[in-house]
């Protein structure tokens, strides 16, 4: 009698829980789907100690765009990132990301729909971990406490090595993969999360020219197979992806400029970004292919 | 050979005690090898040798002592080096010195006799009661249930804490659970292996068992069985040679780990993926 209560209030509660996670996955939808923004930031302010590295930032990011953040060190484009995920806190001013706001609660969940790839790690060649493992790891926070890897979750991984062409790989221990490799397998484990933001920071730094023009071609084509919205972060302009929707330049803690490439990676603005003269930054323009319209 | 001291019940106890701390310390030791933290060891058994010893003086029980301060270290080395802008290294260092010194100061301010305190030191595997062994057993059940239950996340948080937190897993209360059964670990171990020889046997299994496998779970039932192995094999020794068992135990997981350097099949990477590409 009372085992058949308890199942039945367990059956309620997971009918519960199931129904209360479709509307509120429904109701966060409509809230994106109403003025289309993924990302909303509202004069975010975000100090460390005594240095500002925010000074009232305001963002939009709709979904769909693939946006290029360009700034020289301490600009304070990875604290960007990092307020974004959820991984950091504004002082001050608000934040919606992915129909959620951001200010305060746990930031697990939101997390769990943000892939986020950083530079490339320094990974002991002798980390009992393979290459798929590590892919796997992308999928342990949407699958929750509790819940190991099922049949599915292993041919997402196996699907997603596959996107980055790198399945020849997938049972070989990941330090033994060059950095260029590495950074495929962290692509990897970011789709294996199936996010619908994609963060990149400085992703292809550290990596030489080829893997570098490899990894931003990969970024842009999973961007556009898996319909992300992204935002890539960098400080080289040779690391800027070749096609970005916008561009926006970052400077001491300011957005200081927002646009489209064609407007913003002109020798003026970048040589007033990097406070440099103009002829060094022309040297580097040339490798910028800006989107055609 | 006459092995007919195994039938006396002190004997008996003290091959459990080395199964069980064999266990809690080879797992936990992973943790310890794969975070890059070699010194969290030093500094819980010096923090759980000063509980112990505050125990002693005080009239209270010595592992209630040993349990409590091994605990505060853990509490105070996490957010010491998550918030204080200190690596995990220079906080385990700091909390490390600071026990010694407050470890040395009980010793010396302790009236009467300091045999039972320096038997908490070097540890005394033969005199384990009924109730260190239950306070053993508890405690290596409990780590194997939390590591069993949470591979997933301990997996990717071992790997990768960044890496972690950014796919939505709490890494940082992964962390300090990690630093919280590592000073159960040590305290449950304290009587039988010692505060000072501790850390050997918390590191050399899990660091033999990092020279031998890219699997993360076969290296932690490896780490495991050196655990064991170190123990009962040192146990034996100690019996044989009628020198201190603390001692047999750590010198015998530093030959394994020797052995496992020097066989290491990581060592030849080359004819380890020539292996690898042929089985494919």
């Amino acid at each position: 009698m009372v085992e058949r209560v308890f199942h039945r209030l367990a059956r309620m509660t997971g009918t519960v829980k199931a129904f209360v996670r479709h509307y509120t996955s429904s109701a966060r939808s409509l809230l994106i789907d109403m003025d289309n923004n993924i990302i909303s930031i509202e004069n975010a302010v975000v100090s460390f100690r005594e240095r500002i590295a925010l000074r009232s930032v305001s963002l939009e990011v709709v979904s769909g765009e693939f946006v290029g953040v360009i700034g020289p060190n301490g600009a304070g484009k990875t604290t960007l990132l990092s307020l974004i995920n959820g991984l950091r806190q504004p002082n001050s001013g608000r934040l919606r990301v992915l129909g959620r706001s951001v200010n305060g609660g746990s930031r697990h969940s939101l997390r769990k729909e943000v892939g986020y790839l950083a530079q490339v790690e320094n990974i002991d060649e002798r980390m009992p971990m393979m290459v798929r493992d590590v892919v796997m790891i992308g999928r342990s926070g949407i699958l929750g406490l509790f819940r190991g890897p099922g049949k599915r979750d292993w041919a997402v991984v196996d699907e997603m090595l596959e996107l980055v062409g790198m399945s020849h790989l997938a049972r070989r221990p990941i330090g033994h993969l060059s950095g260029g490799e590495q950074q495929r397998v962290a692509v990897a484990r970011c789709l294996a999360q199936e996010p619908r933001l994609f963060l990149l920071d400085e992703p292809t730094a550290s990596l030489d020219w080829k893997a570098q023009s490899e990894i931003l071609d990969l970024v842009k084509q999973v961007h556009d197979k898996r319909h992300l919205t992204t935002l890539f972060v960098t400080h080289n302009l040779d690391a800027m992806p070749h096609t970005c929707d916008r561009v926006v330049l970052m400077k001491e803690g300011l957005i200081v400029d927002d646009g489209t490439p064609d407007k913003l990676i002109t020798t003026e603005s970048l040589s007033r970004l990097y406070d440099m003269p103009s002829p060094i930054v022309e040297e580097r323009r040339p490798h910028i292919h800006v989107k055609e319209s | 050979m006459d092995l007919s001291i195994f039938g006396y019940q002190f004997m008996q106890n003290a091959v459990l005690a080395a199964f069980l701390g064999g266990i809690a310390c080879g797992t936990i030791g992973v943790f310890v090898v794969l975070m890059h933290m070699p010194f969290i060891g030093v500094a819980m058994s010096h923090a759980a040798f000063a509980g112990a010893l505050l125990g002693l003086w005080l009239g209270f029980n010595p592992l209630v002592g040993a349990f409590v301060f091994s605990l505060l270290a853990a509490a105070i080395i996490g957010p010491l080096a998550d918030r204080g802008g200190l690596s995990p290294e220079v906080s385990l260092g700091v909390i490390f010195s600071f026990m010694l010194g407050i470890g040395f100061l009980f010793l010396g301010i302790m009236p009467g006799t300091r045999s039972s305190a320096l038997e908490l030191l070097w540890g005394s595997i033969l005199t384990n009661t009924g109730s260190d062994i239950l306070v053993l057993a508890v405690v290596t059940v409990v780590v194997l249930v939390l590591v069993f239950t949470f591979f997933k996340e301990i997996q990717a948080t071992v790997f990768n804490r960044k890496i972690a937190l950014s796919v939505g897993l709490p890494a940082t209360i992964i962390l300090y659970g990690v630093l919280f059964l590592a000073g159960a670990t040590v305290t449950a171990s304290l009587r039988s292996i010692g505060g000072l020889l501790i850390f050997s046997l918390i590191l050399n299994p899990a660091a033999a068992a990092y020279q031998l496998t890219y699997s993360m779970k076969r290296m932690f039932i490896l780490s495991a069985t050196f655990g064991v192995l170190s123990g009962w094999i040192g146990l034996l020794v100690s019996y044989l040679l009628d020198v201190p068992s603390g001692a047999t135990i750590v010198i015998t997981s530093s030959i394994i780990f020797v052995l496992t350097a020097i066989f290491s099949p990581k060592r030849k990477v080359k004819r380890w993926e020539e292996k690898l590409a042929a089985k494919e």
